[in-house]
């Protein structure tokens, strides 16, 4: 639910990062955050458990610069990647505009990723979403270790649509702007269409 | 799916007014209505040293937990919260299905006054709030249209 302010000339997109239990996506805000300019981020809000896992979601809204006069701001949010926190994922996906899902590529989490794939897809389903029509782009993660599976199997598995895809890791950055930029630039493209622009 | 809410000058001066009255009658330190998914649209009073935006999307984080508690119970919602503080205490309540009502106040104000004054304003802010969220699509101009290719483009070469 993109968000229009003409009063502040402001406008405001959700984008969520979706994907398994220490999949990496606390980690990808959390380097997004040390790269930004004061200026252009806000707080970062982790909402966490004792142990640094996710409990509700991480928030970091950052303003990427103005088009046409109005500023423009995306709500960066994460879920809880562990599998009983479904309640709390669903919560966070309501109004989205664009979804990144940050796959764990480590072949014992293979499961894992199919899992968390096919819950994104229910949990869009009940806010009458569809994975198909929103943009979405997959980061393949955790590139650097040692039972990284083959990009091309996990393309197979989790990318039969082709969709835009990025290697990752997410403590060096390495990919982490790019995901960011594509998935930002497909929400604007799609807001522009506005094919399916329905009044508030 | 891409709802759209958009916030133009004069509802939101309209709604800053509503804001500004309840605030100063009332006795509140700050005064903010936030639609449920944390956007600001509204906020007055003593706001300078507060994060407010990060005070919109704890709070609709908050809302849409207990909303998902209140389901489960089989309640449709609870419509309002109040958290006391030794010396902040924060009133949240709904105003109608998609905005939330944040209301700040220390010894200067009381519960009691806060929700009698509430209710007083409530009804034009339901008010208003219905007539932002029901403007008929033609009324939604919305700015995208007139962004270029070009524009998203130029956007995403900073680096
Ligand atoms: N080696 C390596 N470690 C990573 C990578 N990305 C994240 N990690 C580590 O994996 C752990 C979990 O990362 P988080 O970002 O907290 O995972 P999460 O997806 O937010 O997990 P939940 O909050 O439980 O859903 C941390 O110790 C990270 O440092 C990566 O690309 N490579
Ligand atoms: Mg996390």
């Amino acid at each position: 639910m993109s968000f229009i302010n003409y009063s502040s000339r402001e406008i405001n997109c959700k984008i969520v990062y979706y994907g398994p239990g220490l999949c990496g996506k606390t980690t990808n805000l959390q380097y997004i955050y040390s790269k930004t300019n004061p200026e252009a981020k806000g707080k970062m809000i982790s909402l966490e458990t004792g142990t640094e896992r996710t409990l509700l979601f991480d928030f970091l809204p950052i303003s990427l610069g103005e088009i046409r006069g109005f500023k423009t701001r995306f709500h960066l949010f994460t879920v809880p990647g562990q599998v009983f926190y479904d309640a709390s994922r669903k919560l966070i996906l309501k109004g989205v505009d664009g979804v990144v899902f940050v796959a764990d590529s480590q072949v014992e989490r293979l499961d894992a990723n199919i899992e968390s794939l096919e819950s994104l897809e229910n949990n869009l389903r009940e806010h009458g979403e569809d994975l198909e029509k929103i943009p979405f782009v997959i980061q393949y993660n955790k590139r650097d270790l040692p039972t990284a599976v083959d990009l091309s199997y996990l393309e197979e598995v989790f990318n039969p649509r082709g969709v835009q895809s990025f290697e990752a890791v997410a403590p060096t950055g390495q990919g982490v702007f790019d995901t960011l930029k594509a998935v930002a630039k497909q929400v604007l493209v799609e807001l522009k269409r506005g094919d399916r622009h329905r009044a508030p | 799916m891409n709802t759209q809410t958009a916030l133009f000058e004069e509802d939101s001066k309209r709604l800053t007014e509503l804001c500004l009255k309840l605030q100063q009658e009332s006795y509140a330190k700050a005064v903010f209505l936030l639609d449920k998914d944390g956007q600001l649209l509204s906020s007055v009073g003593e706001v300078e040293e507060i994060d407010t935006t990060s005070l919109a999307s704890l709070t609709a984080g908050n809302i849409a937990a207990t909303g998902g508690l209140a389901k489960l119970l089989g309640e449709r919602e609870f419509p309002v919260q109040v958290h006391e503080g030794e010396v902040e205490s924060i009133h949240i309540s709904l105003v109608g299905e998609r905005l939330i009502l944040v209301i700040l106040f220390d010894n200067r104000s009381s519960l009691g006054l806060i929700r009698l004054k509430l209710k007083h304003s409530y009804p034009e802010l339901l008010q208003v709030s219905h007539e932002i969220f029901n403007k008929p699509p033609e009324e939604v101009r919305s700015v995208f249209s007139q962004i270029s290719d070009d524009d998203i483009d130029d956007f995403f070469s900073f680096d």
